[in-house]
């Protein structure tokens, strides 16, 4: 008798699934619960971001970067921000800087609250995700009280941040950070040594360092692996090179290692905001060149020439000098990056961004291949991927 | 006429009297029973739960009955249309059924019959035709796989169950559930079988497919697993079934373990509560259990709760058996 061809089944994974953390179409060919092949199908969530931001103004392009990642989207305008600035050649206030790094740093606890919360809620435990949510609310009110939304802040701008400090937030997040480790302890409390957690992370998912590096892994995903690379300790910019913070690594680069990078990076963050908070400058908190950035008000009820750069601004923006580059930060997911090319007009010639999350999930495949359909979803919790940023 | 009136329908009054009054308490418990998992959980998450229908939202459970039961029963095109309104029926009933054994105080029982911890093993072993014809019928993918899951897990945990149930009848010398209960009188058996009551526990989270074994409904893989194509009532009956059978096993595990009606100790302020308020409470705080179970674990893998019964359960129980037998019979305390 000849041998029949079994066909594998083919489940449709999404895009409305409710572990697909967004709109992921995974078509995975299974035999039984094991997975033979995954074919992550991206674009469901694509809204042409880049060639969109061709058609604004700088400071016009700024919302579009809070919309990429939505989980994390202060680190974003950081990367556009900083990339800006490089082409006009200054260099932002020592207060907006500590204001931006304090941020940034807020923003990663933020997105890992969510990432390690909805990963343990993929594995099957759904409490931690309330207390996690608890806690990512009192971030959201920082971001409300400096910048008046919280979500899409659209703070940091080319040449600074938008709004001082409200008075008496920096002493309300430096009891956030008094309080938040006692969260992160609950937390592990309930993952971390809990044998089921364990059964379903530890070796699910590995990345060897080569893979990692093959595949162009950056952020928990790379660290995980045990790389111990870091833009903020590699190329520091802002004032990262002034504080002093840890880069936690994982060993073998399983779902459980990414997990506990991940909750050590939390509470290295509270560190950094700690150390910011103390050594907070004074100052502006933006760029004082009114060709760039707006003038005060008061200012501008007195001063013609301060109207004239306010009205200038806020129609036909700022010329860029013409220029290219390639300006990243670590951003909570990975390398976050913005290629940005100037013709010397008032909006970008080309703003192409590098999204880490894109290259996590390409290794989709890869990493899935021979776990099971259960691993899949441990194995995408894991990776941190937000559709904003992939389908851009 | 006299025949007939005292014959066949003056007995038929009365059992469908007693079925009544088995069925309506168990119905308003599984209602109860709803909002208590809500609050339970909410409490432990740090939120409120039900809240706005009625005084603290104790009305919630009706609420989410009616609303259930004006929704649209949605029949998928390529469901088999007999199976597929069969499953859920046959499930809710099953549930049913099985609380014609169960006695909830002394003499409180419709049917105490001489093998009705059998009775109750069978009817619970039913259960996973429901799951079965609910996911084959679907015709469609999810559906499918939590079909399949589902009978590989009953199956297995039902083998160590067993062996569970053996120890105990091996100190009770009868299947008679009353019998059971009063072999408990000196010390409820969750003492003295510590272990099998463990295990007996976990094996009734994994057989009413309860986190962390819910796998056959495993909400972020297979989304609901054999019911995602089943919507209003044939949903509700599922419902109601899952959190009948959730009850009657923790009734089982009070029969079997914590001595039924009996109260804790037979002393002047326990035993003026009546047997069946002990009974409840009992049932309340192994519900309890089942309920902060599912707000603090993770799941199970398929292939890991496969080990754990086969490779785990399995062998200790039966190491338990021999052992309880080789106990009772050098001592001499095997029940006449």
């Amino acid at each position: 008798m000849a041998e029949a061809a079994i066909k594998p089944l083919t489940l449709n994974f999404g895009p409305q699934h409710p572990a697909a953390h967004g709109v992921l179409r995974l078509v995975l060919e299974m035999d039984g619960e094991v997975i033979e092949r995954a074919d992550p199908h991206i674009g469901l969530l694509h809204r042409g971001t880049e060639k969109l931001i061709e058609y604004k103004t700088y400071l016009q392009a700024v919302p579009y970067f809070d919309r990429l990642d939505y989980v994390s989207p202060m680190n974003q305008e950081h990367a556009f921000a900083l990339a800006t600035e490089k082409l006009l050649g200054i260099q932002v206030p020592p207060r907006a800087q500590y204001i931006r790094v304090l941020f940034s740093e807020l923003t990663r606890i933020a997105n890992h609250l969510l990432n390690i919360t909805t990963f343990a809620l993929d594995v099957g435990a759904m409490t931690p995700l309330l207390w996690g949510f608890e806690e990512r609310e009192k971030i959201m009110e920082f971001y409300e009280r400096v910048s008046g939304a919280r979500l899409h802040s659209a703070y940091f701008r080319p040449g600074g941040v938008h709004q001082d400090l409200p008075a008496g937030l920096l002493d309300d997040i430096g009891r956030f950070c008094e309080s938040f480790p006692k969260v992160i302890d609950d937390l592990e409390d309930l993952l971390t040594g809990n044998r089921i957690f364990l059964q379903r992370t530890v070796d699910i998912g590995v990345v060897p360092v080569e893979t990692a590096l093959d595949w162009g892994f950056t952020g928990p995903m790379l660290r995980g692996s045990g790389v111990p690379w870091d833009l903020r300790r590699a190329q520091p910019y802002e004032c990262y090179d002034q504080l002093d913070f840890q880069i936690p690594v994982g060993k073998s680069g399983d779902c459980f290692d990414r997990y506990l990078v991940r909750m050590e990076e939390m509470r290295q963050s509270l560190r950094i905001i700690e150390q910011c908070i103390e050594k907070m400058p004074d100052g502006p908190v933006m760029v004082e060149n009114q060709k760039i950035t707006p003038p005060r008000r008061g200012e501008m009820k007195r001063s013609m020439e301060a109207l004239i750069h306010h009205f200038k601004l806020y129609t036909e923006g700022y010329h860029v000098p013409p220029g290219e580059t390639y300006t990243a930060v670590e951003a909570p997911k990975g390398e976050f990056a913005v290629y940005l090319v100037s013709d010397g007009s008032n909006r970008p010639y080309k703003c192409k961004i590098r999204a880490p999350g894109f290259a996590h999930l390409a290794a989709m495949d890869h990493l899935c291949r021979g776990h099971m359909l259960a691993d899949s979803v441990a194995i995408l919790g894991s990776m941190d991927i937000v559709f904003g940023e992939v389908d851009r | 006429m006299t025949d007939f009136w005292s014959g066949y329908a003056w007995p038929f009054a009365i059992i469908v009297a007693q079925i009544m009054a088995i069925v309506v308490p168990l119905l308003v418990a599984v209602a109860y029973l709803t909002y208590a998992e809500r609050k339970v959980i909410a409490a432990i998450q740090l939120r409120k739960g039900p809240n706005v229908v009625g005084p603290f939202g104790l009305l919630q459970p009706f609420a989410d009955g009616l609303k259930l039961l004006f929704k649209e029963t949605i029949l998928p095109a390529g469901a088999n249309r007999i199976v597929f309104l069969a499953a859920p029926i046959l499930t809710f009933a099953l549930a049913m059924v099985a609380w014609a054994v169960i006695p909830v105080a002394e003499g409180w029982v419709i049917a105490d019959i001489n093998v009705g911890i059998l009775f109750l093993f069978a009817i619970s072993s039913l259960g996973v035709y429901g799951v079965i014809m609910a996911g084959w019928a679907s015709n469609s993918k999810y559906p499918f796989l939590g079909a399949l899951r589902s009978a590989a897990q009953m199956v297995s945990y039902e083998v160590s169950m067993g062996f569970v149930i053996i120890t105990v009848l091996l100190c009770v010398g009868s299947l008679r559930l009353t019998d059971i209960v009063l072999a408990q009188q000196t010390v409820w058996f969750a003492i003295p079988l510590l272990p099998m009551f463990v295990i007996f526990f976990v094996s009734v989270l994994a057989e009413t497919n309860r986190a962390p074994f819910d796998l056959p409904e495993g909400e972020s893989e297979l989304v609901a697993g054999y019911f995602v194509e089943y919507s209003a009532m044939s949903f509700a009956l599922f419902f109601l079934g899952e959190y009948a059978n959730m009850i009657l096993m923790s009734a089982i595990t009070t029969i079997l373990f914590l001595g039924g009606w009996l109260p804790p100790l037979d002393i002047v302020p326990f035993n003026w509560l009546p047997g069946i308020v002990w009974f409840a409470l009992k049932v309340a705080l192994v519900l309890f259990c089942f309920l902060w179970v599912r707000a603090t674990f993770p799941r199970y893998r398929y292939d890991q709760l496969m080990r754990l019964g086969w490779k785990v359960f399995l062998p200790f129980t039966l190491v338990w058996v021999v052992l309880t037998a080789g106990v009772l019979v050098t001592f001499d305390w095997l029940p006449q």
